[in-house]
């Protein structure tokens, strides 16, 4: 498993559970990915973990494999290569390790969308991911106060998370018409007084050395900014959460055939309903397969796991069963109006599949 | 250590550390042990961490994860050390890095 993070580590428990051995290499110190800086509670309509907060599932994830003979934690390491034979390597301090695994699955997840204005490389431009990091795993405030870019889920709950540590929110603005996350989390900071600007986004970012502002307008139905709407908002931190895109590269060197399709984030192996990817033996799960949430990322890794363990002789008696139900709670979280723009992608990506003509 | 660390949280409890000591451009400073070079220098009010090679622009870091690289800086002479999660450590030596960094400063 490439990549400890909900995927990674669900894809770990499950191939171990049906027998098989399992190396999982991630570069963090700590196992769980981005769910180690999750600390609101996780939704999910049948999701086991529901109710439970992101800190909290991945330490129950880590623990399954922690103490586990059958299944190799490999932290601070960062798979770097990928070879023709199949064979990885792995950086790990001051060295280099070689593996050859005869399965992988690839959990690297996303990185973080840059948005296009100027001031965008001040210090004080951050990502929404590294001011989670910042301030709910080092304990330090991003700045005094911060004006938050995108109104998805990772924005909205962001901004309560700031509110949480003590910082301003002045504002978070919108470029679509409407809040992009879900209600409640958008009613939430509304409540503690951030107002949400929808159809607005950020003309520049001020500073000399640092940034010392942000002048936002609003946009017109046809996304275009409309003059003499500016506003200007004394803020020393600009939070971008303006969307993931899959963190690709190995799937890249690995020769995975990819496929651009924006509905899932950007470039994406195409993969099949076991999630292998057209190179055989690697499978993809999580955000590398597409982004959607944490719930689903477990979800597809457990998929994944099964599948490659089963591809090497591996089984148990459940293992349809589990498939199955794998399979229908992860419908479940596709279903509805939110799991519209998924629900395409995904069916962009089997049609792509189709014409490609790959079996995996 | 400074306002910007978080002392009261509803969720999360923060351990403190051992402190440690370590310079950034020659000035002392103070850190926990273990926590990244970056957290330790936001905490101090360190947002500038190098300066882009062409253009001479400050940059600070952006992903906090060790992914986008735009926290490098040159640590105990080892230049392009992403500072997100490089762990802090006594007597630590971090510069500003400028340019692409010098691997054989003495040659």
């Amino acid at each position: 498993m490439i990549g400890a993070g909900p995927a990674g580590l669900c894809a770990a428990i499950a191939a171990r559970d049906m027998g098989a051995r399992v190396t999982c290499v991630d570069s963090g110190d700590r196992p769980g990915g981005q769910l180690v800086k999750q600390t609101h509670k996780f939704f999910g309509s049948r999701g086991q973990f529901a109710g439970k907060r992101g800190i909290d599932i991945a330490r129950i994830l880590a623990k399954q494999i922690e103490d586990d003979p059958m299944v190799d934690l490999m932290l601070e390491s960062t798979v770097i290569g990928f070879y023709d034979d199949g064979a990885i390597g792995i950086e790990h301090g001051e060295g280099l390790t070689f593996l050859k695994p005869e399965r992988i699955v690839c959990a690297t997840g996303a990185s973080e969308r840059m948005l296009a204005f100027p001031g965008n490389d001040l210090p004080g431009v951050y990502g929404a991911g590294a001011v989670q990091t910042l301030m709910n795993v080092h304990g330090v405030r991003p700045g005094k106060a911060v004006l938050m870019v995108g109104a998805g889920n990772i924005g909205l709950i962001v901004s309560y998370q700031l509110l949480q540590a003590g910082v301003e929110v002045v504002a978070v603005v919108e470029a679509m018409p409407q809040v992009g996350g879900y209600d409640v989390h958008a009613r939430k900071i509304q409540r503690a007084g951030v107002p949400i600007l929808t159809s607005h986004t950020v003309k520049a970012v001020y500073g000399t050395r640092v940034v010392e502002g942000a002048t936002v307008w609003a946009l017109g139905s046809d996304f275009r900014p409309i003059p003499e709407t500016e506003r200007h908002f004394q803020v020393d931190t600009v939070c971008l959460a303006v969307g993931l895109t899959p963190l690709a590269d190995l799937l890249w060197q690995a020769g995975c055939k990819m496929a651009y399709i924006p509905e899932l984030g950007g470039h994406v192996a195409l993969w099949d309903e076991n999630y292998e990817t057209s190179r055989r033996g690697v499978y993809v799960a999580g955000d590398l397969a597409g982004i959607e949430e944490a719930s689903s990322a477990m979800i597809e890794g457990t998929i994944a796991g099964l599948a490659a363990a089963r591809s090497l002789g591996h089984s148990r008696p459940d293992l349809e069963e589990r498939l199955a139900t794998a399979r229908a709670e992860l419908a479940a979280l596709r279903s509805g109006p939110k799991g519209e723009k998924v629900r395409r992608g995904i069916d962009r990506l089997m049609r792509l599949r189709r014409e490609v003509g790959f079996v995996a | 250590m400074t306002d910007a660390r978080i002392t009261t949280h509803p969720i999360l409890e923060f351990k403190e550390g051992k402190k440690v000591k370590f310079t950034f451009d020659g000035r002392e400073m103070e850190g926990y042990e273990g926590e990244p070079i970056a957290a330790a220098l936001h905490a101090a009010g360190v947002r500038v961490l190098r300066e882009s090679p062409k253009l001479k622009r400050p940059r600070g870091f952006f992903c906090a994860i060790g992914n986008c690289s735009s926290c490098l800086m040159t640590v105990d002479g080892r230049p392009n050390v992403r500072v997100c999660t490089e762990k802090l450590r006594e007597g630590m030596r971090v510069e500003t890095q400028r340019g692409k960094g010098v691997l054989f400063a003495n040659d």
